[in-house]
């Protein structure tokens, strides 16, 4: 019986330490938005079912940026999981600064991850980062407006109706103005949008000799229609506006239409959080010459940096806070307006539609996204709303200063233009395209 | 000239209010739901809430951003003035024909932004086992409020009569001796102000914090960066972090006012 009682004590001394050797505190680097923080919130599940403890680093996106940009640069190793989209996962997975993610457990069921969202995040097909959500852009409107002034939003509207809609609800003595787009500067804020817009009237960022060619027609049209709609039915001061101020506006009842991410309809359809949330209607992104290219593609993902010393229990967090289990607890304990979209085929069941009416909508925007196909005409690089290469966020940022100054009416379009396509010649010029 | 009086004194009173506003606003929309703080027309008059100081403290270990912060100021500081005293002893009273130019290069030090040596700075600190560490930043901090600390020193130094030194030195040749019983009195509230000034500084830093930290040593400047966001509308919780996050330093402004000013004027008017 002593004996008996010697083991037990033995096995459990054994099975303690093992325990201890094995739970690991895993250093997490994470952007600041609601979906992150909910994660945050949730995280002690996953250290009840593992034992791993979790520091949170999180930080402001653009800096978030910097600092992981650094840390992977230079081989620094102080996060052990980091938060990146769909522009850095490919790049950083070609240059072998990414643990590869394909050998997930059949448990993880990776084929119920979208495909197209998959792609975002591979490279060569091996996925370097597992997505948390993911979004496109469409359109937001006021349903109550848009009756009021005998208007119908077709299901896919162009950007001939959509100036046309503008002007009509453009009403600012009540307070309203017909559309809201971003124009603060920044190649994550009103490029995004004008990306997007420049493949809708058939332009792109650089021909199959990664010539730019801001300096063609199709740019021209695109930000003359882009600085001739903020400018007459916008917001004043509308070249500061970023997502939030858009997001703000829009939320308290200030704005007709809203182009923006699909992924900021839950807190519009939250009645605590928005005074139109039984006002407001969703539907594609405006297209012009083509529809190709007009909603943007982007996810959220982590992923592992090599420099990593506990990939195994990263790779655990990873599996859990993308899973379908977790999609679930969120649904759950937090409600299902805010589960994570966009990412997995599962999430999308009777009890996300009952609770989410633009689930739909945001469904057909993510499934209609193509990085590989985002321009009418030939492009050498994908990405829909960016170029995935790592010139591309110097260009953005400088051609976004260009055309908020268009905006604010500092300069012609032509002249942005001109002082955006010189810009980006010397900076691929420098960079040895040719 | 008593209206003038009055006049002056409401002309003090509305700068100060000017001050002081982007202070009251950030306080006020601290103290209002989310959808308060984006408000347009904004309210003045709302019913307050804490709820975004409890959420705050629950999602984020405010005390140990606040205590790295304590440590890293405090230490950064003494460190800077162990080495600025003598620094500056030396530059105002035994000045040679390279004084100058070795104060201007000294400052010029300052004038290189800080992007421009990150990468170099960030693989020394990764090979020296730096990152994320207090000393790390003591070390950085150090470095960086040196010039001014040493500029400032310098200023007050040239400012005492060399005759009191010389009389000094006729009675005792023990330079450390001289140091601690003439010259440190002199300037006890010199070195007090620029100490507070220093403090101040590293306690405002960002650059170097967001980028040379992760966890253990983060400070308060990282504490408000993670309420900051491009996606999502959190202004009433980042006002609360920031609200946390100055009140210390507030506090410290507020304790030490007169010493401070009394500081930072000596030799000013003349």
């Amino acid at each position: 019986m002593k004996a008996l009682k010697a083991m037990f004590i033995a096995a459990l001394v054994g099975a303690s330490a093992a325990m201890t050797a094995y739970a690991e505190k895993l250093t997490i680097a994470t952007v600041n938005n609601s979906d992150m923080i909910i994660m945050q919130e949730l995280s002690s599940e996953f250290t009840k079912k593992t034992g791993h403890e979790l520091n949170w680093v999180t930080l402001e996106e653009n800096v978030l940026r910097q600092r992981v940009t650094t840390d992977i640069a230079t081989g620094g190793g102080q996060f052990d999981i980091i938060t990146i989209g769909a522009y850095e996962a490919p790049m950083w997975g070609k240059d072998g600064k990414l643990v590869p993610l394909s050998d997930m457990p059949a448990s993880y069921d990776m084929d119920d991850v979208f495909p197209t969202v998959r792609d975002l995040l591979s490279h060569n097909g091996v996925i370097y980062a597992l997505p948390f959500y993911a979004e496109s852009s469409f359109t937001f409107y006021r349903k109550d407006l848009f009756a009021n002034a005998g208007l119908t939003m077709p299901a896919e509207p162009n950007y001939r109706q959509f100036r046309a809609y503008a002007e009509a609800l453009h009403d600012p003595e009540s307070g309203v103005y017909g559309v809201c787009l971003r124009g603060k500067a920044g190649w994550g804020e009103n490029m995004a949008y004008v990306t997007t817009m420049v493949n809708a009237f058939g332009g792109r960022w650089f021909d199959m000799n990664w010539r730019p060619q801001l300096d063609s027609p199709e740019w021209k049209e695109a930000l003359t229609y882009y600085v001739d709609i903020l400018n007459n039915f916008g917001p004043p001061g509308a070249s500061s506006n970023g997502h939030n101020e858009n997001r703000a506006l829009f939320a308290s009842g200030k704005c007709g239409m809203w182009v923006d991410a699909t992924s900021a309809a839950g807190y519009i359809y939250n009645p605590s959080d928005s005074k139109v949330h039984d006002k407001t209607d969703f539907t594609r992104a405006p297209s012009a010459r083509t529809d190709r290219g007009t909603g943007w593609a982007w996810a959220w993902a982590l992923s592992i940096p090599k420099s990593s010393k506990k990939t195994d229990a990263a790779k655990q967090f990873l599996a859990w806070s993308t899973s379908k289990e977790y999609v679930d607890l969120v649904g759950e304990r937090k409600g299902w307006t805010v589960a994570p979209p966009g990412t997995r085929k599962s999430t999308y069941n009777d009890n996300y539609y009952k609770a989410a009416p633009f689930a739909r909508t945001v469904l057909n925007s993510i499934m209609a996204m193509d990085p590989t196909k985002s321009t009418l005409l030939p492009v050498p690089y994908t990405g829909v709303q960016f170029a995935a290469i790592p010139e591309f966020q110097s260009i953005g940022t400088q051609v976004g200063q260009f055309v908020a100054a268009a905006v604010a009416g500092q300069m012609s379009v032509d002249e942005a233009l001109e002082k955006s396509q010189a810009a980006t010649d010397r900076i691929m010029r420098q960079a040895g395209y040719y | 000239m008593k209206s003038n009086r009055v006049l002056l004194s409401i002309l003090g009173w509305v700068i100060g209010f000017i001050i002081f506003f982007p202070i009251l606003w950030m306080v006020m929309a601290s103290l209002k739901t989310e959808i308060e703080a984006v408000a347009t027309p904004p309210s003045f008059f709302f019913i307050p809430t804490l709820e975004n100081y409890f959420v705050v403290q629950n999602r984020s270990d405010y005390l140990n951003y606040a205590w790295n912060s304590i440590v890293i100021s405090v230490f950064a500081t003494l460190l800077a003035i162990l080495i600025a005293v003598p620094a500056s002893y030396s530059f105002a009273f035994r000045p040679t024909k390279r004084t100058k130019f070795k104060l201007v290069w000294i400052l010029s030090t300052k004038m290189m932004p800080p992007v421009g040596v990150l990468i170099p700075m960030y693989l020394f600190y990764k090979n020296m086992g730096l990152l994320d560490t207090h000393l790390g930043l003591i070390l950085i901090y150090t470095l960086m409020n040196l010039p001014i600390v040493i500029w400032v020193l310098y200023t007050y130094f040239k400012d005492i009569p060399q005759e009191i030194l010389e009389a000094a030195q006729m009675e005792c040749d023990d330079l450390l001796k001289i140091f601690l019983y003439i010259l440190l009195p002199l300037s006890k509230s010199a070195i007090f102000s620029t100490s507070l000034l220093s403090i101040v500084l590293i306690w405002n830093e960002s650059f170097w914090s967001l980028n040379l930290t992760a966890f253990e040593a983060a400070p308060l400047t990282a504490f408000i960066s993670s309420y900051s966001s491009p996606e999502g509308l959190f202004w009433a919780k980042l006002s609360a972090a920031s609200t946390l996050a100055i009140l210390p330093i507030m506090f410290l402004g507020w304790v030490t006012q007169k010493q401070m000013v009394k500081g930072l004027t000596l030799g000013a008017v003349k």
